[in-house]
């Protein structure tokens, strides 16, 4: 990568107290994101989403983000406060959650909640906002969108929602876009659709995107590099094309424990856990880039 | 050992009345395994429900080992066939014990020897004898769905009915349930109908697939045929490519509201 990564993360850290001491569900991790498509995969409870929430500052309190380096193009993200936070969301980076019905807000319209976007972020008229939103509405290839602006998330199915999601999340002009699970609540026919549209926005905007999900097919069929964590730590990297030579144990026991159509295996190896994989590992596994 | 024979399945009456499946017609042997695909809406799990006894059917018949079952159905009918649900947090009551889920069917059914019955079904599904007096929050995801299934097997049934069993769990617990629903089909003699949006799952599990999609079968096929691409429908070989990954290629992305 010749040029400066849109994000660099080093040695980040997400550490919960508790009565045992502190539980870090994520740590040791670094990484960078240029504009490219970054796929995160691992189990529930492996630090993925945490991973994502930190970026966006949404880590709760008592939850704590620490790091050597967190750096969002010229922002040094480890500094700002939420205020700070609150310009930079949406903004700057922007994330779409899993289920449209619970992102949304259920008793706004779907096209003032993507104006309300624009007009946070640029001050703008609400006619400038309105037109702003309708051209969004367009360019995620909803056909009427005069029509969708006025309706409620209830009215629209979940495909339709989780493309008011990202055209809400994209109208502010994010570098960064994290997605978290954003097709797993959806038909696999919408799902197509909808990364379709993601692939193409993130393309025609140069922008970086994270995918985190738990479907190893999908991220190794979407994203150009992908990053295998377990117990919140990056365990591997690789070339998404290349995520059946994975090497570390972890990896190629979930491959192999997946059933494959035309490969019917009398029993599916389970993954034997080995408590190596728990030992931390050198912050900088995940900065080969 | 299951007969569907033109099963519809219809909600609400007058101008707002669903078809939620439409003619349906299928049989399954004795010792076979069926599959169910389809996307949400498809029907898959109306008709699974239908054949539960959970909902009552409108039109067609139901036989199960032979009976034809009523939308009333007797008590003893439900022995033979019990249901495995897809979230084993939802599934389970949450403040009784495993021993207390395990034992209510057993009661239900004036059945003795509880002690004994309890135990078996623990061992069938991998479980020991320190899980039984826990509470559902104090098992793993993969532990849950072995109790699901232990108290599906309590009443010793023929059938066993798998909505989405394993699409709530992380892949490594996926694939220890699915091995343990490939070993209780092999070791128990049992019939099963799932039904799951996962083409690899239920090829996995299941002999012959139904593609469904708005209330109707459209295309019964093997798990050999599916892998091989060799289905006739556009909306089967749409599920085929999904299976896959992401593939933009042939995806229509314009929709009207």
């Amino acid at each position: 990568m010749t040029e400066a990564p849109l994000l660099s993360v080093r040695n980040l850290r997400v550490v919960y107290p508790g009565d045992d001491g502190d539980f870090r569900a994520v740590r040791n991790v670094s990484f960078t994101l240029g504009r490219e498509r970054l796929g995160i995969v691992g189990e529930s409870g492996s630090g993925k989403s945490t991973t994502g929430r930190a970026i966006m500052g949404l880590i709760a309190s008592p939850g704590r983000v620490e790091a050597d380096h967190l750096q969002l193009g010229d922002t040094d993200l480890s500094t700002i406060t939420e205020a700070g936070f609150r310009k930079l969301r949406g903004k700057r980076i922007a994330m779409v959650l899993q289920d449209p019905k619970f992102s949304l807000d259920p008793v706004m319209s779907v096209g003032k909640q993507i104006a309300e976007t624009h007009r946070y972020h640029f001050r703008s008229s609400r006619k400038a906002a309105r037109q702003a939103a309708l051209e969004m509405l367009a360019a995620v290839h909803i056909r009427d969108p005069e029509r969708v602006y006025d309706q409620y998330p209830h009215q629209v199915s979940g495909g339709m929602g989780q493309r008011i999601m990202i055209a809400m999340m994209l109208i502010a002009g994010p570098d960064i876009l994290i997605a978290d699970e954003p097709t797993s609540a959806l038909d696999v026919s919408v799902q197509q659709q909808v990364l379709t549209i993601m692939d193409e926005m993130v393309k025609s905007r140069g922008m970086g995107l994270i995918l985190i999900s738990h479907n190893l097919h999908l991220v190794s069929s979407f994203c150009d590099r992908v990053l295998v964590m377990y117990a919140g730590q990056i365990v591997e990297v690789c070339d998404a094309g290349k995520l059946h030579e994975a090497q570390h144990p972890y990896t190629r026991g979930l491959l192999a424990a997946l059933p494959e159509l035309g490969h019917r295996r009398a029993e599916l190896p389970q993954l034997q856990r080995d408590p190596a994989w728990l030992i931390d590992l050198p912050a900088a596994v995940g900065t080969a880039a | 050992m299951i007969d569907v024979a033109a099963v519809s399945v219809t909600y609400g009456h007058g101008a707002s009345l669903v078809r939620a499946a439409r003619n349906v017609s299928f049989h399954i042997q004795a010792g076979d395994a069926l599959g169910l695909v389809g996307e949400s809406g498809s029907g898959k799990s109306t008709v699974m429900r239908a054949i539960a006894g959970l909902i009552p059917h409108a039109e067609g018949r139901i036989a199960i080992a032979g009976r034809v079952m009523p939308n009333k159905r007797p008590r003893e009918s439900r022995r033979v066939t019990q249901m495995v649900f897809q979230d084993p947090y939802g599934s389970l009551h949450p403040s009784q014990t495993v021993d207390q889920t395990l034992a209510a069917p057993i009661a239900i059914h004036n059945l003795d020897n509880a002690e004994a019955r309890i135990m078996t079904a623990l061992t069938e599904v991998g479980l020991g004898r320190e899980h039984r007096f826990r509470y559902p929050h104090q098992l793993s995801g993969g532990q849950r769905q072995r109790v699901a299934i232990a108290r599906a097997l309590i009443l010793e049934p023929k059938v066993l009915l798998l909505d989405e069993p394993t699409s709530a769990l992380d892949v490594s617990v996926q694939a220890e349930i699915l091995n343990l629903l490939t070993r209780l089909r092999r070791d128990l003699g049992l019939t099963m109908l799932m039904v799951s949006h996962d083409l690899a799952v239920i090829a996995h599990i299941c002999d012959r697939i139904g593609v469904m999609s708005r209330g109707e079968l459209l295309e019964m096929t093997t798990a050999t045929d599916l892998a091989e691409g060799r289905v006739n429908h556009p909306y089967s070989r749409q599920l085929l490519r999904a299976n896959r990954g992401f593939d933009p290629s042939g995806v229509d992305v314009d929709v009207t509201a």
